[in-house]
């Protein structure tokens, strides 16, 4: 058990122009689960890489507990890594596979058939433990690069998008087991996902990157509840928050119709931004309201989902179309081709300076 | 007969080959009944295995029927041929040196390749390093032979040297060697020929193999502690099998079938001979034509478990 620090932790890869992962600092805390999210190309993978020593640390440093494991072969970190493809040895069997690790650290092998025939327990691998990982399925082979990192007990587990090739309906099933592994065994995980709903149901906190630039830390709840950017706003949240570059004069923002108004200091913002402000609304907080009280929209596409419904339509602000989002009730949603109004529910909205895409007071 | 004369031949043969050809083609394609089908498997099969019957089949089977005659292919000997093989003290010799060659040249070679391919893996000047090694294969085994006679050649210590390996040997201050004349080492020596075209062979082939190995793969044995010699052990020999099995029978074919490397350096002569060279001598110098079937069909015998393996191996390689 350990905790996990990044400190100014950054990775340029030769000839790059950009670092890859730009002074990350995170505190990942004992027994943690912390996800890293963010679109392709983001630096996550590069990330846990860099905690796993598969890749160099060009600047700043990385600490497991009090040690320092900036400059220490992988092998020497105590952590266990879970791969995107698996990575099982196709020449050995499932045990073989999941004992290796001891089996090299020189354990004695009564020992290691006890630890991997546990591991086989808690994974439901045990009639399989003489296969080959070509004799398996998707699931039951990704249960095994489990195993793997189980069988270590190490301080740290790392996680690769370990689901991604998993179907859907196997990928929601084991996700839920992830995490309860997880919060059983008690050991300190990094886990890496481009899946925003898998980073928001799994972890305990969420670390969002873009660019090789890290975000926003927090927990799932304050992540959906106050994203610090426009970035983090669209990105967290199924379907994506709606937002739109709105006049602002007076201390009024205008949505279409309705008129909310906004704190002083943000609406210096927006007077500096030409009187414009972006401001997001979650498609759970838009309001059905009579005709020039709202934003006028255009109904596109109506997808019935029973209890709900969600509206996808066209709005007009500027001349600028906008696509918008609406959750409505699933008895009585609007058709195909009507015009609907939609106001923001009070209290309930995002600002963001139109500039620099940072959080306003609303 | 002069060059452009022969020429003139040769493309008028071709030309005449594609005309032919190309007519039954026609006709067959013109057979638009149902037996059309047939017609034109039968005419694009039958001219290959024609020539496999005329070129492969009834010379195997009439060398199989020699060997039971003798000298002369007068009179049948029963198995006296075959008697001869395994108890005249020549050609004992010469199954003993065939034993040598088809054990020590795939295991070096491919050990040396191996070894190579790994070592240079991922180096800065892998592809020049390569091609250093790769170059043996290009030439024949005729020239390689020449070379290495070049290098074995033996003049007394205090004469100049012409060969490399003699005059290394003065420079170390020792008394020269006649190392093709010199039983039983020559062999070993004719062996190095060998091995220094097919480590080239190995080595490309072992090379691709290691690439293929998918980095995780190597990633997941680093994180479970694994460097070096226990790579090598546990992950890369264990991933690359299938193509060391293909590698090792491969050339274990080519050395059995060797000739060109024994005609060329020493002859045969100084106990070096090797079944596919004594068959040509007993066949086409000594004129004892049993014998000679006999041998041609010892080496028959022992090739073809190796090349039914050898193609399984591949076939299964292709499958993974």
């Amino acid at each position: 058990m350990a905790t996990v620090t990044f400190d100014k932790a950054t990775r340029l890869f030769p000839g790059a122009e950009r670092p890859a992962v730009d002074a990350l600092d995170i505190e990942i805390g004992d027994g943690e689960f912390l996800v890293l999210v963010g679109p392709s190309g983001c630096g996550k993978s590069t990330s846990l890489r860099m905690l796993a020593g598969l890749e160099d640390v060009n600047g700043g440093s990385i600490r497991i507990g009090d040690r320092d494991v900036t400059n220490l072969a992988p092998k020497d970190r105590d952590i266990a890594m879970v791969f995107q493809n698996y990575a099982l040895y196709p020449h050995m069997t499932v045990g073989e596979n999941m004992g290796f690790a001891l089996k090299i650290a020189g354990e004695p092998k009564e020992k290691i058939r006890e630890r991997v025939a546990e591991a086989a327990k808690i994974l439901d691998l045990e009639q399989y433990v003489d296969r080959k990982p070509k004799a398996l399925s998707g699931g039951q082979r990704q249960r095994v690069a489990m195993g793997r990192a189980i069988v270590r007990s190490p301080q740290v587990f790392l996680m690769d998008e370990p689901l991604s090739n998993l179907d859907a309906k196997l990928r929601v099933q084991t996700r839920s087991q992830i995490a309860a592994l997880q919060r059983r065994l008690g050991v300190t995980t990094v886990y890496v996902t481009h899946d925003q709903v898998e980073a928001m149901t799994m972890g305990d906190r969420v670390a969002v990157l873009k660019d090789g630039i890290l975000q926003q830390v927090d927990t799932p709840r304050n992540m959906y509840d106050n994203p610090v950017n426009v970035f983090v706003a669209g990105f967290i949240g199924s379907p994506a928050m709606n937002l739109l570059q709105v006049d602002a004069t007076g201390g009024t923002m205008h949505f279409g119709g309705a008129e909310v108004p906004i704190p002083r200091e943000t609406a210096e913002v927006a007077d500096k931004a030409g009187r414009k402000i972006t401001v997001g609304v979650r498609p759970e907080d838009m309001d059905i309201v009579a005709e020039g009280q709202g934003l006028k929209t255009t109904v596109n596409l109506v997808e019935e989902l029973g209890a709900d419904a969600y509206v996808y339509g066209t709005a007009d602000v500027d001349g600028k179309p906008y696509d918008v989002i609406a959750r409505v009730d699933g008895r009585k949603p609007p058709e195909k081709g009507q015009s609907v109004n939609f106001a923001p529910k009070q209290g309930h909205i995002h600002l963001f300076s139109t500039e620099s895409g940072e959080r306003l007071k609303a | 007969m002069s060059v452009p004369y022969k020429f003139g031949q040769m493309f008028i043969a071709i030309g005449a080959f594609v005309a032919v050809m190309g007519v039954v083609l026609f006709l067959a394609d013109r057979v638009r009944s149902r037996k059309g089908e047939v017609v034109q498997t039968v005419v694009f099969v039958l001219p290959a295995t024609l020539m496999i019957a005329f070129g492969l089949l009834y010379p195997g089977l009439r060398t199989i029927y020699e060997s039971f005659k003798d000298a002369s292919a007068q009179k049948f000997v029963g198995f006296d041929n075959y008697k001869t093989i395994f108890t005249s003290e020549d050609q004992i010799t010469v199954l003993r040196n065939t034993a040598i060659w088809v054990i020590v040249t795939p295991v070096l070679a491919t050990l040396i390749g191996l070894v190579y391919a790994v070592l240079i893996d991922k180096a800065k000047i892998e592809k020049f390093a390569k091609a250093l090694i790769f170059l043996p294969m290009a030439i024949s085994l005729v020239g390689a032979s020449l070379i290495w006679k070049f290098v074995y050649d033996y003049k007394a210590t205090e004469n100049q040297q012409i060969g490399l390996a003699n005059q290394v040997l003065k420079w170390l201050g020792l008394d020269t060697y006649r190392f093709l004349l010199t039983e039983p080492w020559n062999t070993i020596f004719l062996i190095v020929i060998m091995i220094w075209v097919q480590a080239g062979f190995a080595m490309t082939v072992l090379s691709a193999s290691i690439k293929a190995i998918p980095d995780d793969i190597v990633e997941a044995a680093r994180l479970d502690g694994v460097s070096g010699m226990r790579m090598f052990r546990y992950i890369t020999v264990p991933s690359i099998r299938p193509s060391l099995i293909v590698v090792l029978t491969t050339i274990s074919i080519a050395t059995l079938k060797v000739f060109d490397i024994v005609r060329t350096a020493t002859g045969g002569n100084f106990n070096t001979s090797v079944l596919a060279y004594e068959f040509y001598r007993q066949s086409f110098v000594s004129f004892n034509n049993g014998l000679g079937a006999a041998l041609a069909v010892m080496l028959f015998i022992l090739v073809t478990p190796i090349v039914v393996y050898n193609i399984r191996q591949m076939r299964k390689l292709e499958a993974r």
